[in-house]
């Protein structure tokens, strides 16, 4: 591997392997994929506390544990926090740790960038959260309507750090997604072509797309809501012309190719744990990939159902109520075809799939309580009520989560070596599945009753004290849950079975090598020749259409071969370097940000200077060969 | 790697005198557009027409400058997707806002 | 900042056969399609909304930006010709090439800066009404571009005197252009809807 070049004086580039400073500095899609991982794990405890206080408020009527002002500020960061540093980056971790490995590549196609991805994303998350001691939270909801958002409306300077933290984070996930659709599209291995990539390599390629060109429509939405904020331009200042409609379209143009930015990645893991459970290939694959595709287009078509109340007219209210019946289509041929999957499997119920299917029935349930809502008069009535809250609970918690999390207990033996503790795992699953349904399944009914949404008491006659109680509890559940999650995954990483390269006997190219994997992944890049190709390497077909395992010997390219040579084979690998300036160039970032907020030039001078610095240092180091 | 490659898809791109035509021309149509804008008489058919020159100004920056005639289709995609986006989305919601005051 | 990657160009062919660097930054410009876009949309939204302030008509000085618009147009040839030297191995003319690309667009910066002021004195400015708030942040952001790309002209005439350009590497100089031809035809747009045609209207 590479030794840093000893003449290039201070624009040697680090070579530790361990400790602080290989953290630091790695450019190893792996190890970015972990702290990717550990970062949003962090902030999903924060996010967590956050719904927890949310729920000891509204436990009662009339609850005196928040301010009205603390229960603004709680109920913003909980959905910020959990959209943009949670799930989208829990999915980053997945993607920066598998796709390259699934894909048959060493690296992704940008490794520095990558680095700096992961960079902004958690300077802006701390950024985003250094409003707590700078004078109070953005409280204005994760959507942020202008002009409530506006100085006049919301004084002080939570709002500001909420248009500049977002902004951060947009910019993280466009160099991420730059960088995975040229991965994707350029550093496949031989015989990987599009259509034999793994579904979960294509929710990748399409969640990079919709972020491509989605979060840039909302940097324009928040740099207009900056401007107001901090010079006094007139964008959304109803008075002086603004139109406050503007930043509704805006934000919903980003929003709702956002929300399958949370979910297709869910799908995607999904799609590769179900074929691995019930011993067979995914049923309709194409069909599969035709619809994911489908949604990433479609849900650019929807967002102004987001937008029924404000009254558009009822051409674009039933333009957009059929369009948005109409995603339900490919969303509904997905669940058939794992469904369909699933029928007449060898199924094996272990943890990741119980995850799978939860996923899958949690995700109809939200997918059908969404159908209701693409008709304008019934959107009337539960527009801003507790019913869209269970609904995006439902498909954000139920999908996305619990697809994560059964990719977490699926690729935890690739990533540690060890297995999750399958027992603690089901009991984590069943904790987890019944807190969420007692939590957020009532909250359809109070909705139906009329609770609306981001208000922090109620009445006592109302008669929404019970289920309230009911949510809260659930909501406890769901924190226990976690606790034995992270119990297992403690216990699991310190002493669990060693797993081997294959302990799923899995289908694609990330279990035929070791576990964890080499820092160069493969010793030779494979040869792919069809769609589940490692499978196709263990296994051929009886006539009946059965699996039979391939003689010892007959394939080399099984995962245990791998071992022997790994070191010869490994020695002559070019790696990218690890590098000082990804963590310089995005460091800038939350100081331009503070010095903009406070006014205060100089600190706007340093961020600027360290930015400009870390890109200058990245342009010139030497490339360590 | 070499195995998968399939075949570059690049061709040769122009040379200084090509490009220094495109250029002429670029400075034509520019003279074309400001002459438009001070004639009088053609008030009526200004906008599409300015339109109409802007767009092919795009084009041949695009297409030579940018090499998007001479490289692989895929870029001229990639970018092909985000113009076309962009021109759809924001003409629907345009539309809605113009209509809603 | 694409100008140099550890993508193992030299090392690996690619699946597509193109080069990682050009794939990504088209990416790239596709999405700066999305971004230009919303900052028009909003401009074409508020071009009325005057506040009592001044609008097109008052302000534009058609002439001037015709001007610059032409310079601007100009730096694509020039940018271009910088690739087409070094593709011949001509490391000398690429230095003059790229100095003679960021001398116009400063040249066109300066006279945004001119333009700004000026439009200042006449009671336009971020605050004064939509119009005023929609113009200076598109043609503001469009001049940040403009800047950012200087310094990428400023910052790969630096490698090349370091002797890092050579012919072999002119993806470099091919990388830095399209960023700056993007640039030039969003100019073109602007210069189109945003100047030429609510300038005209009645």
């Amino acid at each position: 591997m590479a030794t840093a070049l000893a003449e290039g004086g201070i624009m040697r580039r680090p070579s530790a392997k361990s400790g602080i400073g290989s953290w630091l500095t790695t450019a190893d899609h792996k190890r970015v994929g972990i702290l990717y991982g550990y970062t949003a794990f962090f902030f999903f405890l924060i996010g967590g506390l956050e719904a927890l206080l949310i729920r000891a408020q509204l436990a009662r009527p009339n609850g005196h544990v928040l301010t009205a002002n603390e229960y603004n500020q709680l109920f913003t960061m909980h959905g910020l926090t959990m959209i943009f540093l949670v799930v989208m980056p829990l999915s980053a971790a997945l993607f920066n740790y598998f796709v390259p490995i699934m894909i048959g590549a060493r690296d992704v196609a940008f490794p520095r960038l990558n680095a700096f991805s992961f960079w902004v994303f958690l300077s802006g998350g701390l950024f985003l959260y250094s409003s707590f001691i700078f004078g109070g939270a953005p409280n204005g909801g994760w959507f942020g309507y202008a002009p409530l958002t506006t100085l006049q409306y919301s004084p002080g300077h939570g709002l500001t750090f909420y248009a500049l933290g977002l902004q951060m984070l947009g910019i993280a996930s466009i160099a991420s997604a730059a960088n995975f659709v040229t991965t994707i599209l350029n550093l496949r291995a031989p015989g990987m072509t599009l259509m034999r990539m793994p579904v979960f390599v294509w929710m990748t390629l399409v969640t990079s797309l919709l972020l491509l060109f989605a979060m840039p429509v909302i940097a324009v939405a928040l740099f207009q809501l900056t401007f107001d904020r901090l010079w006094h331009s007139t964008f959304y200042n109803a008075v002086a012309g603004g139109d406050p409609l503007l930043w509704q379209h805006l934000f919903w143009l980003f929003g709702h190719p956002e929300v399958y930015i949370l979910i297709l990645p869910a799908m995607g893991i999904v799609s590769e744990v179900l074929p691995v459970f019930s011993r067979k290939p995914l049923f309709g694959y194409s069909a599969v990939v035709f619809s994911g595709i489908f949604i990433g287009f479609m849900g650019w078509g929807v967002w102004a159902h987001h937008m029924f109340t404000v009254g558009l007219g009822p051409y674009a209210n039933s333009a957009f109520a059929v369009s948005t019946m109409f995603i339900a289509v490919p969303t509904g041929v997905k669940i058939f075809n794992w469904t369909a999957t699933l029928w007449r499997g060898a199924i094996r119920f272990r943890t990741p799939l119980l995850f799978a299917v939860g996923m899958v029935a949690m995700f109809v349930i939200g997918g059908l309580s969404g159908v209701t809502h693409s008709l304008v008069p019934s959107d009337y009535e539960q527009h801003d009520t507790y019913y869209i809250v269970a609904h995006f609970h439902y498909v954000l918690f139920g999908g996305a989560l619990f697809g994560l999390f059964a990719g977490f207990y699926y690729w935890f033996p690739k990533v540690t070596g060890r297995l999750m503790n399958e027992k603690i795992g089901k009991l984590h699953f069943w904790l987890m599945l019944i807190g969420f349904n007692v939590t957020f399944f009532p909250m359809h009914l109070l909705g139906l009753m009329g609770q609306p949404r981001r208000t922090y008491i109620y009445n006592a006659n109302m008669g929404w004290g019970g289920y309230n109680l009911t949510e809260t509890i659930g909501s406890f559940l769901i924190a226990f849950s976690m606790l034995v999650f992270i119990f297992n995954w403690v216990k699991s990483k310190r002493s669990g079975t060693i797993a081997g390269p294959d302990p799923w006997d899995a289908r694609t190219l990330e279990w035929s090598i070791p576990s964890p994997p080499p820092e160069h992944n493969f010793d030779e890049i494979p040869i792919v020749k069809a769609r589940d190709d490692f499978w196709h390497k263990k296994y051929a077909e009886d006539p009946a259409g059965r699996p039979v395992p391939v003689p010892v010997g007959a394939a080399e390219a099984t995962a245990e071969g791998v071992h022997d040579d790994s070191e010869g084979g490994a020695h002559k690998i070019h790696m990218p370097s690890p590098s000082y300036w990804p963590l310089v160039a995005a460091l800038g970032l939350p100081f331009l940000g503070w010095g903009l907020v406070f006014g205060m030039l100089p600190i706007i001078g340093l961020g600027i200077l360290l930015m400009l610095g870390g890109f200058y240092g990245w342009v010139f180091e030497p490339l360590a060969s | 790697m070499s195995e998968a490659v399939t075949p570059p898809v690049e061709h040769a791109h122009p040379g200084p005198a090509e490009y220094i035509k495109v250029a002429v021309f670029l400075a034509v149509v520019t003279g074309i557009e400001v002459g438009i804008y001070y004639l009088k008489g053609a008030r009526s058919v200004l906008a599409p027409a300015l339109i109409l020159l802007s767009i092919v100004k795009f084009s041949m920056v695009g297409l030579y400058f940018m090499h998007l005639k001479f490289d692989t289709h895929l870029f001229r995609r990639v970018f092909i997707l985000g113009i076309v986006l962009a021109l759809i989305v924001y003409a629907v919601a345009l539309v809605t806002l113009l209509n809603y005051h | 900042m694409a100008v140099e990657t550890e993508a193992h160009a030299e090392e690996h062919a690619t699946s597509l056969g193109i080069d990682n660097r050009k794939l990504a930054i088209w990416a790239f410009l596709g999405s700066e399609c999305m971004f230009f876009g919303a900052l028009i949309a909003t401009y074409l939204l508020f071009h009325t909304h005057l506040n009592n302030g001044p609008g097109p008509r008052d302000v534009y000085n058609i002439p001037f930006t015709s001007v610059s618009s032409f310079v601007l147009l100009m730096s694509s040839l020039t940018m271009v010709l910088a690739l087409a030297a070094i593709q011949k191995g001509d490391e000398r003319g690429l230095r003059v090439w790229l100095l003679a690309t960021a001398f116009l667009g400063m040249t066109f910066i300066s006279g945004q800066v001119y333009e700004f002021t000026e439009f200042f004195k006449e009671g336009l400015t971020l605050k004064t009404s939509p119009f005023g708030s929609a113009f200076f942040m598109l043609t503001g952001f469009h001049g940040a571009h403009v800047t950012i790309g200087i310094l990428m002209l400023l910052s790969l005439f630096q490698l090349s005197r370091m002797g890092k350009v050579p012919p072999s590497d002119s993806l470099k100089v091919e990388l830095v252009g399209l960023y700056w031809h993007f640039v030039d035809v969003v100019w073109i747009v602007i210069f189109t809807v945003v100047y030429l045609i609510p300038a005209a209207k009645k």
